[in-house]
């Protein structure tokens, strides 16, 4: 087969529908990943209008501009909107589009699942937006303190808007971070080691493992003050056991390793980017790769720096401002590493070099006043100040945004097949660069003069009015870079003559195709030998749209694309994709509904898009898998591989991995809290504690131990082929989750004080909630098994979903005995 | 000793008491440390584009060991340390016959109890304290987070509902010193400022007798 008629198969199987109908069902990673970047952009120029009426109220002293309410929704939605709606989206958009390009795959690990998340991160986006529009946009500052952010002082739904709406564009952070762990661990070229990976597969692997980590704690605050404000579970109210510290902790815990997971993938980029505009390769891979390690365990230590003023015990104190200090060093690290790059090769003032040497300037600024605000004493006069306004912006948009930005240079040709126009873009770099410094460098001095951060006005005795007008004038001269960069990036698109391909020289994948990218990216899969297979094989891009790597044939309309085993690359299965799906759109509408509904306070239909997002579920995974068996397979050069569906590690269990993952964080997190309530906050020991019900909790523990015992046995008959048996005793096992469902709700009516009454109830009944949606779902999976049973998808060799069955399963044995251990021991030792 | 421009009502680096004026020698100190480190980043950023034969080809060991891992290790540990001796001695710790005030910041003003030589002195929105000695300040909140902070005097420190935070603070100098919250309360957090009065020790006493009156 000639390579045109290769190419017209592939995209017959890969590519996605003209029109609507196409744009509401694609799930290829390379659409999802370019309307992430674009809808990320978006929310960025609103986020920076917003910035700028900001500024346009500080310019002079007793503004009238915009009064205190207004302006307190200017600057929460602000941060809400870069953090949220800009900088997470944006880099999993890069993400998401560059990853399997890079790694030499055909699409990430869970395509339907990136479309989900696009929806969810676009229907919620638009409900924030549709609140700042409306007029009741958050208030309560990006970090919602309580209680100001409690019923009592927020009444409106304010609050709601921000905890329902973020939580809401949470669900694709979670699903970008799982997928994007699965996809580079297993969706490689065969070859492609570990440390054959570009340093840009290692970054995100880093940050996405530190999303999994990082999010829980704030879904989980999220959660538990949506519950105190509808329903008055008093988690943060000091009168009945809580503690607004609690919170802080919750919020800090995810804020600090934030930054990092937003400044990861921009690292990753300048890794990327630096060595091409030098011509030469990375310095120190082995020791970078280190340094990101540790820096994503010492991220994790030292969200307490956040809260120096709060009044924490003297100690502590000492130790997070150590280890806000050492997280200096891995950071230094990549610094002198990237210089030493440059020094070892022979760098070129092109424009993405233009805006990597914008971010070393800003982004080394930052850092050291970073260092100065983790000394606790001058903390002390600095924190809530314009210098922390001032370090911030230094650390996030030199971190960020300047990478970004070279990044968008770089990688520009890849999305849209054209070269730059010459100058502008030279100019926009310069307004950028000047107007950000004029901006933020000042802010150092008036946060040192005193001024508050959050204040809409100030007087003219403060002297500070100088100082805030030409930060004013500079963040217009910024503002107008930033047009100016958009406005050369429509032209590019639109005008500019088309680019060879790869034209900067580089030697990752990403570039060994066509440009734009096809569909499918590779007519045929790489096999890998080194870091830079590019640069060793100038023609592999030729030889690869010839067919003459792995997965050359089209067939059956199978979206084929190789694993790999994780750590030594060497082929391990074939997955087939799902292809294109109304269900990511269905059911992000569907999860949609249920966030309005508790929006609006109609907390009983909230309850019906419940039932149908585990309708859509069921489904979801009813469209996968295979009634026939399909064995070895050919692959090309001579080789054979089984299919996913038969083979052992395959997306899925790894996905469940990862998902369990991050839910024992959330359960971990919740545990912290009921530990820190009962040894920090006042009011303590409640009035009431757990009164009875032991018998109950011995039935429910033995009950969920019976459904992980049936769940094996029947797993061990599905082996064995003897279906029958296997269907009968997953019911067993479906009916011994539910008994235990059943069991945590009798021990909630019956032994427990009612949650409104003192922190105290109102965590322990979020513990049982945990424990039955847990057992629900254990119940589920394993009613899905029996059904698919049925349905004649297990068979001797495609018994895999029992794996994925076992591990909800044990997950939800484990838990009930935790939380049943977390409920009683204490009543029993006191 | 006052830098040009560094003056103002709120200027941390105007300063009136011994533990702002520690907080301003340490950012003097760190700002000509952080100098010279971009100093010294920016001059071999520059020196890799300089067109002639550079030293230290493929130095791994220059760059990461030495200059990515050693350095900000010793110039960390220094700081560390300075900063850890200097944050030991504002430890509030208690001593009898320290005065001690209560601060309760409310949305959106300040109130302050302290005990006078007949009886409780109550006052709103200022804070009398004597020259010259440590005043133990017991930062408490009637409703929302707060922030108490005088930055002539020294750093800040969260008014939380529930717990009860302590701050030292002294003023070397009678004189009126403006007070602003530093938590960001609400609706007018702008405008939620207060006043510390020092006395010397004449009129100290007749506030103690008069209660501010």
């Amino acid at each position: 087969m000639n390579a045109l008629r290769h190419h017209r198969a592939l995209t017959e199987i890969w590519g996605t529908p003209r029109g609507w109908r196409g744009t509401m069902i694609s799930v290829n990673h390379s659409d999802i990943g370019k309307r992430f970047i674009l809808a990320a952009f978006a929310f960025f120029a609103i986020g920076g209008v917003l910035a700028m009426l900001i500024r346009a109220q500080l310019a002079t002293p007793d503004s009238a501009f915009v009064g205190p309410a207004i302006y307190n929704q200017l600057f929460t939605m602000h941060g809400s909107i870069m953090m949220f709606l800009f900088a997470i989206p944006m880099f999993e958009g890069l993400a998401l589009y560059l990853l399997p390009k890079m790694l030499g795959s055909r699409d990430m690990a869970f395509p339907r699942l990136s479309a989900y998340g696009w929806w969810c991160y676009l229907f919620g986006g638009t409900i924030l937006i549709a609140a700042l529009v409306l007029g009741v946009a958050p208030d309560g500052g990006w970090f919602m303190y309580t209680p100001l952010s409690s019923k009592i002082y927020t009444p409106g739904i304010n609050a709601d808007v921000w905890l329902l709406g973020i939580t809401f564009v949470e669900i694709s952070a979670m699903a970008a971070a799982i997928e994007i762990c699965v996809s580079i661990l297993k969706l490689r070229a065969p070859g492609m080691r570990l440390d054959r990976m570009p340093p840009f597969a290692w970054y995100l692997l880093i940050t996405a493992m530190m999303m999994i980590v990082a999010f829980p704690p704030l879904i989980l605050g999220s959660i538990l003050l949506e519950l105190e404000r509808a329903f008055d579970w008093p988690f943060f109210d000091p009168a009945h056991g809580g503690s607004p510290l609690l919170w802080q902790h919750l919020f800090w815990l995810f804020g600090h390793p934030e930054v990092y997971i937003i400044f990861l993938p921009a690292a990753g980029v300048v890794s990327t980017v630096l060595p091409v505009m030098a011509r030469t390769q990375i310095l120190g891979y082995g020791a970078i790769v280190a340094a990101l390690i540790a820096l994503a365990f010492l991220s994790f230590g030292l969200w307490v720096h956040h809260m120096f003023t709060t009044g924490i015990p003297h100690m502590a104190l000492g130790f997070f401002s150590a280890a806000s200090a050492l997280v200096a060093v891995p950071t230094a690290l990549q610094i002198f590493a990237w210089i030493g790059t440059l020094w070892n090769g022979r760098p070129e003032l092109k424009l993405p070099m233009l805006y990597l040497l914008g971010f070393f300037l800003v982004f080394v600024l930052g850092g050291l006043t970073g260092v100065m605000l983790a000394m606790v004493p001058f903390d002390g006069q600095a924190h809530d100040s314009y210098f922390v306004v001032a370090h911030l912006h230094y650390v996030l948009v030199g971190g960020f945004i300047f990478p970004m930005m070279a990044g968008a240079y770089y990688w520009l040709p890849h999305f849209s097949g054209r070269s730059r126009v010459p100058r502008l873009g030279e100019a926009a770099f310069w307004m950028i660069l000047v107007g950000f410094n004029l901006t933020f460098f000042l802010m150092h001095l008036t946060g040192l003069l005193g001024m508050p951060r959050r204040i809409y006005t100030y007087t003219d005795d403060m002297g500070w009015t100088w100082l805030n007008l030409l930060s004013s004038v500079g963040s217009f001269v910024m503002a107008f870079g930033f047009a100016l960069f958009a406005l050369d990036v429509g032209l590019q698109i639109a005008l500019s003559r088309r680019s060879r391909r790869n034209p900067w020289g580089a030697g990752t994948l990403e570039w060994a195709m066509p440009i734009p990218a096809p569909a499918y990216n590779f007519a045929s899969q790489p096999e890998v030998a080194d870091r830079d297979p590019l640069s060793g094989d100038p023609l592999l891009a030729l030889k690869l749209a010839r067919g003459e790597g792995y997965l050359a044939q089209a067939r059956h309309g199978w979206r084929e694309t190789m694993a790999v085993d994780s750590s030594s690359g060497a082929i391990d299965h074939v997955v087939i994709l799902p292809g294109n799906s109304r269900l990511p759109i269905v059911t992000a509408a569907v999860t949609g509904c249920f966030f309005l509904s508790v929006l609006m306070g109609y907390y009983w239909m909230a309850l019906l898009p419940v039932m149908a997002v585990i309708g859509l579920g069921w489904r979801w995974a009813w469209a996968l898998g295979s009634r026939a068996d399909v064995g070895p397979m050919a692959i090309g050069k001579g080789q054979t591989a089984l299919v996913h569906r038969e083979a052992a590690g395959g997306p899925a269990w790894w996905g469940s991995i990862f998902l369990l993952v991050a839910d024992s964080v959330l359960l971990a997190s919740l545990l912290f809290g009921y530990a820190f309530l009962w040894v920090v906050a006042p009011n303590w020991p409640p009035p009431q504690t757990i009164d009875g019900g032991l018998g109950v909790a011995i039935m429910t523990a033995l009950s969920g131990s019976a459904a992980v015992f049936l769940a094996r046995r029947s797993e061990a008959s599905g082996r064995q082929g003897s279906l029958g048996m296997a269907g009968q005793t997953a019911i067993g096992a479906a009916c011994a989750h539910g008994a235990s469902a059943i069991g945590l709700l009798v021990i909630g009516i019956t032994a427990l004080p009612p949650p409104s009454n003192h922190a105290y109830a109102a965590v322990a009944w979020v513990l049982l909630a945990y424990g039955i949606l847990h057992a629900l779902v254990a119940l589920l999976c394993a009613a899905f098994v029996r059904a698919r049973i049925g349905g004649g998808y297990i068979s001797a060799r495609r018994f895999r979903e029992f794996e994925i069955t076992r591990l909800f399963g044990d997950y939800s044995g484990m838990v009930i005995l935790i939380i049943l251990l977390c409920l009683f021991m204490p009543s029993i030792a006191l | 000793m006052i830098v040009g421009g560094c003056g103002g009502p709120l200027s941390t680096l105007d300063t009136a008491g011994p533990a702002s004026s520690d907080v301003a020698t340490l950012w003097w100190v760190m700002l000509s440390g952080a100098a010279m480190l971009t100093l010294l980043v920016l001059t071999l950023l520059l020196l890799a584009f300089s067109p002639r034969n550079r030293p230290f080809k493929n130095g791994g060991r220059l760059w990461i060991c030495w200059l990515g891992v050693a350095m900000p290790s010793a110039v960390l540990t220094a700081l560390l340390g300075y900063a850890l001796i200097l944050g030991e001695g504002s430890i509030a710790e208690p001593v009898p016959g320290r005065v001690t005030v209560e601060a309760t910041g409310h949305q959106w003003y300040w109130t302050f109890r302290q005990p006078g030589s007949n009886s409780v002195i109550a006052t709103r929105g200022v804070l009398h304290i004597p020259v010259g000695q440590p005043v133990d300040v017991r930062v408490g909140s009637a409703d929302v987070i707060h922030s108490f902070w005088v930055p002539r005097l020294g750093g800040k420190m969260d008014a939380i509902p529930g717990q009860i935070n302590i701050l030292r603070i002294q003023a070397d100098r009678s004189g009126v010193f403006e007070g602003q919250c530093a938590e960001f309360c609400g609706l007018n957090h702008a405008t939620n400022r207060f006043r510390v009065v020092a006395h010397d020790e004449r009129d100290w006493a007749r506030f103690q007798q008069e209660g501010g009156r």
